[in-house]
C-alpha cells in the first residue's frame, strides 16, 4: 500500500511562511504597503502578496522610493507589473525631496543619490501614514542582517536598535506599537539568494531584462563595472567599453555594478548562483564587491 | 529538498561560533570576500588559524567585545538539505535567547568542551530543549583535539550526560566527538579518531528524520484574514485564510468553528495554483465552507469528530524575558495564542524551577530576566488550544505588556 508522503520541499515551507507573514501584517496593522523597487526580491514579495490574498486584489498598495536615476527597463516593468496585478502604486520622489530642500544631493564623481533615498523613504511612510512597510530584504545578505526580526520595530525616528529588539517566537508575531511607530516587515528573512531565484524559476516569474545577460557600454570604477547613463559622468582617463554583462541586484543606476556574465536564462543563472557560492569564489572577488556595495546601501536605511 | 531547523547551545568558550563557521566553511557556503575579511580581522587581533567566529558576530560590539549578543540566523545548503540555524548566544541572556532559537527548532545541538565535562550550563541547555520540546539533541563534546583524542573521556562523559538526561524529556540524544576548529568529524569521520563509529555531524543532520515533529493528526486550523473580493467575477467568495496548524483537511471533510460551534462542511481549498485536494502543516491556504457562517479572526476551524480544550482557565509553563519587569500573581498581560488575542491575569504562581538542579521553588512568586516556572492565567475570553507537548502551534503562547508593547514571556500550555 502506498502511503501519502507529508513532507514539504524548502521553498513550499518558505512560501507558506512569507505567505503567513504577509496575511499578519495585513490583519495586524492599519496601513501597510509594500516597498517595491523592481527589484527580484521585490517582485517575489509581490507574488507571495498575490498569493495570500487571492483572489481578492492586494489589500496594500505598493511604494516605490525612486532615485530618479533608474535603468529605464526597471520602470516599464515596474508599471506592467503594477497593471498585471492591478495594484496601487504611489511613488516617493528623492527629486522631490531635493526639490524641497530635504534633502542636499551629493557632489562629486561618484556622486550618488544612496543616501537620500532614506530621507525620501521616512516622509513618504509619515506622510502617507504608514506603520508598516514590507521588503524583500534577507538575512543572509549580510552580518548585520542575521540579526534582523520578520516584524522589526522602529521607534518614531525610523531608527532600528538591533541590540534591543523583541524575541519572536514559535508563530506568534507581536505588531504593537504606540503612535508614531512602525514596523518594517521582511517575508523574506529565511530565504537564501538561491531560494529567490529557484523560486522565480519555479513560478516562471517575469524579470526585467537587466537580470539577464546583455551587450552594454561600461565603464570600471573602483573595480565596479557601471553602465553608462545619463547619470554618471565619464572621467578623461576611463574608457568606455562594450561588454557582455547581467546586473545581479537591481537599483540607483549611479551605483548598481554589472557582472560579466553570459547567463541568458534562469537555469544559466541558477548555475552561475550555484558556481559562485562553490567553486568560484575565489575568481570572483569584484563581484562580490559590488554586491556588498548594495548591502551597505540597504543597511544605511533604505532597508 | 527538504528543511532541518536547529539550534546551537554553548558557552562563551566551547566553541560554537567556530563549530558553525566551520559547517559553513566545510559546506562552501562562505563568500571570498567574507573569507578575505575574516583573515584580515583575525591576523589583526593575532589569532593562529582563521576566527570562523567572526563569521556569525556580526554587529560591531559583537567584533569587539568577542560576545553573540542576540538569536543570529545563518543558512548552509547541501544537496541534501536546506538548513537554518538558530546560533543563541552563551552569556548571561543564554535562556531568554535559547528559548526564543528553539521555538523553531527541530534539533538541538549543545556544545561540551571535552576539558570540562558536563556543567551546569549543559544541564541548563538540556532542561530548555526538553522544555521547549525538541525531538533531537545533539551532544557534540569538542576540543577532542586538547584531550588527545582520547576515548575513555568521550565514554565519560557520554555517561555522565545520560545520567542526567534521564530525568529529562528528550527522544533522540545523539553523541559526536569533534573538533571545530581543526573540522573533526564535523563534515567527514575523522581519521584521529579510528574508534568512533557513528556518523560525522553533517551526515547525521542531512539524515536525522524530521518527520514526527509535525502533528498530523489533530486538524487545526486558525483563522487570520477573511478574503472577500469585491468583483463581480467572485462576488459570493468568501474565504477563511491561515496556516494549517496541524493535521489533515479535505473538501468534504466535517468541521466545526470555534468559538460559535457551528458545523458545516470545507467545500474548496484554494490556492492561487488552483485548488487543492488537501492541506496540512505548514500549509497556508483559504478554505471555502459549505455553509454562511459569520466566521473572523481569531476563530478555529477543526475536525468534528476532534476537538481542542477549549478554556479560560490556562495551566503554562513560562520562561519569562523582561530585565524591565517582573512578573507577579494579579499582574494583567496581553496573551497572544494563534491568531487570537485576549486579555489575561495571572491567578497563581505555582512554582518556579532552578534550571540547574531542575528542583522546585515553591516560597517565591516573582519571576525575573531567564526564570522559568509554571503558573496559571484566567483569559477574558476562552482559547482554543492542546497541550504543547501533543501540538506546538496551538500550545504555544506570548505575554505582552500592555503598557510597553514589549514581548515578556514566552508560555507552553500544560
Amino acid at each position: 500500500m502506498q502511503h501519502q508522503s507529508y513532507s514539504v520541499d524548502h521553498l513550499h515551507h518558505l512560501e507558506s511562511e512569507a505567505i503567513f507573514i504577509l496575511r499578519e501584517t495585513a490583519a495586524q496593522f492599519h496601513n501597510p504597503v509594500i516597498l517595491f523597487s523592481g527589484g527580484k526580491d521585490s517582485i517575489v514579495v509581490a507574488r507571495l502578496a498575490q498569493k495570500a490574498f487571492w483572489p481578492a486584489k492586494l489589500p496594500f498598495p505598493l511604494v516605490h522610493i525612486d532615485t530618479g536615476h533608474n535603468f529605464a527597463e526597471t520602470i516599464e516593468f515596474r508599471d506592467m507589473l503594477v497593471k498585471k496585478l492591478n495594484a496601487d502604486l504611489k511613488v516617493g520622489s528623492v527629486q522631490e525631496s531635493i526639490d524641497k530642500g530635504r534633502a542636499v544631493e551629493e557632489k562629486g564623481i561618484n556622486a550618488s543619490r544612496n543616501m537620500l533615498q532614506t530621507v525620501t523613504l521616512l516622509d513618504t511612510l509619515e506622510n502617507l501614514k504608514i506603520d508598516a512597510a514590507i521588503g524583500g530584504a534577507r538575512r543572509d545578505e549580510e552580518k548585520a542582517r542575521a540579526k534582523e526580526r520578520f516584524f522589526s520595530h522602529r521607534d518614531e525616528f525610523g531608527q532600528w536598535d538591533p541590540k534591543n529588539q523583541r524575541p519572536e517566537l514559535w508563530n506568534l508575531f507581536n505588531g504593537r506599537k504606540n503612535m508614531g511607530e512602525h514596523f518594517r516587515v521582511f517575508p523574506l528573512s529565511n530565504w537564501t539568494e538561491m531560494d529567490v531565484w529557484q523560486y522565480i524559476k519555479r513560478e516562471e516569474l517575469d524579470l526585467p531584462t537587466i537580470y539577464f545577460s546583455h551587450e552594454r557600454d561600461v565603464i570600471i570604477r573602483n573595480g565596479v563595472h557601471l553602465a553608462v547613463t545619463d547619470f554618471i559622468t565619464v572621467q578623461p582617463d576611463e574608457k568606455v567599453q562594450k561588454k557582455t554583462v547581467r546586473f545581479r541586484t537591481v537599483g540607483d543606476a549611479t551605483c548598481t555594478g554589472a557582472v560579466e556574465s553570459v547567463a541568458s536564462t534562469l537555469d544559466h543563472i541558477i548555475a552561475e548562483v550555484a558556481a559562485a557560492r562553490q567553486t568560484e569564489r575565489g575568481t570572483r572577488a569584484d563581484d562580490k564587491r559590488s554586491e556588498t556595495a548594495m548591502e551597505d546601501r540597504k543597511k544605511e536605511g533604505y532597508f | 529538498m527538504d528543511l532541518l531547523r536547529f539550534t546551537t547551545a554553548g558557552s562563551v568558550d566551547d566553541g560554537k561560533s567556530t563549530l558553525i563557521g566551520r559547517l559553513m566553511f566545510d559546506t562552501k557556503t562562505i563568500f571570498e570576500d567574507q573569507l578575505e575579511a575574516i583573515e584580515e580581522s583575525s591576523r589583526k587581533k593575532g589569532d593562529e588559524n582563521i576566527n570562523l567566529a567572526l563569521l556569525t558576530d556580526g554587529l560591531k560590539a559583537e567584533r569587539e567585545q568577542g560576545i553573540t549578543i542576540d538569536v543570529a540566523y545563518r543558512y548552509f545548503a547541501t544537496p541534501k538539505r536546506k538548513f537554518i540555524i538558530a546560533d543563541t548566544p552563551g552569556h548571561i541572556q543564554y535562556t531568554r535567547n535559547m528559548v526564543t532559537g528553539a521555538s523553531t527548532a527541530n534539533l538541538a545541538i549543545i556544545l561540551i568542551d571535552a576539558r570540562k565535562g558536563v556543567l551546569e550550563q549543559t544541564s541548563r541547555h538540556a532542561f530548555i530543549a526538553s522544555l521547549l520540546r525538541l525531538q533531537h539533541v545533539v551532544i557534540c563534546v569538542n576540543k577532542m583535539d586538547l584531550v588527545d583524542y582520547d576515548e575513555k573521556i568521550f565514554d565519560e562523559i557520554v555517561d555522565d550526560f545520560t545520567n542526567f538526561a534521564s530525568r529529562l524529556d528528550i527522544a533522540d540524544v545523539t553523541f559526536i566527538p569533534i573538533s571545530a576548529l581543526h573540522g573533526d568529524n564535523v563534515v567527514d569521520r575523522s581519521d584521529n579518531m579510528p574508534w568512533y563509529k557513528g556518523s560525522s555531524l553533517l551526515y547525521h543532520l542531512e539524515h536525522v528524520h524530521i518527520g514526527p515533529d509535525t502533528n498530523h493528526v489533530d486538524s487545526r486550523f486558525p483563522v487570520q484574514w477573511v478574503i472577500r473580493p469585491q468583483s463581480d467575477k467572485y462576488h459570493d467568495f468568501r474565504g477563511y485564510a491561515g496556516r494549517i496548524a496541524s493535521g489533515v483537511f479535505k473538501p468534504g471533510d466535517d468541521v466545526n468553528i470555534l468559538p460559535s460551534g457551528f458545523s458545516t462542511k470545507i467545500k474548496k481549498i484554494h490556492s492561487l495554483d488552483g485548488e487543492l485536494s488537501e492541506a496540512f502543516y505548514p500549509h497556508s491556504v483559504a478554505l471555502t465552507l459549505e455553509d454562511e457562517i459569520d466566521i473572523s479572526r481569531g476563530d478555529m476551524i477543526v475536525k468534528s469528530q476532534n476537538q481542542p480544550n477549549v478554556g479560560q482557565d490556562i495551566d503554562l509553563m513560562i520562561c519569562w524575558f523582561s530585565d524591565k519587569t517582573k512578573l507577579q500573581p494579579r499582574n494583567k498581560y496581553i496573551v497572544k495564542h494563534t491568531s487570537k488575542e485576549v486579555k489575561a491575569i495571572v491567578t497563581e504562581v505555582c512554582y518556579k524551577v532552578n534550571i540547574n538542579t531542575l528542583h522546585k521553588i515553591e516560597n517565591d512568586t516573582t519571576f525575573e530576566l531567564n526564570e522559568i516556572g509554571r503558573i496559571k492565567l484566567r483569559v477574558s475570553s476562552p482559547l482554543f488550544y492542546d497541550s504543547y507537548t501533543r501540538n506546538r502551534n496551538t500550545g504555544s503562547v506570548i505575554l505582552i505588556d500592555e503598557f510597553t508593547n514589549e514581548t515578556v514571556a514566552a508560555g507552553m500550555i500544560r
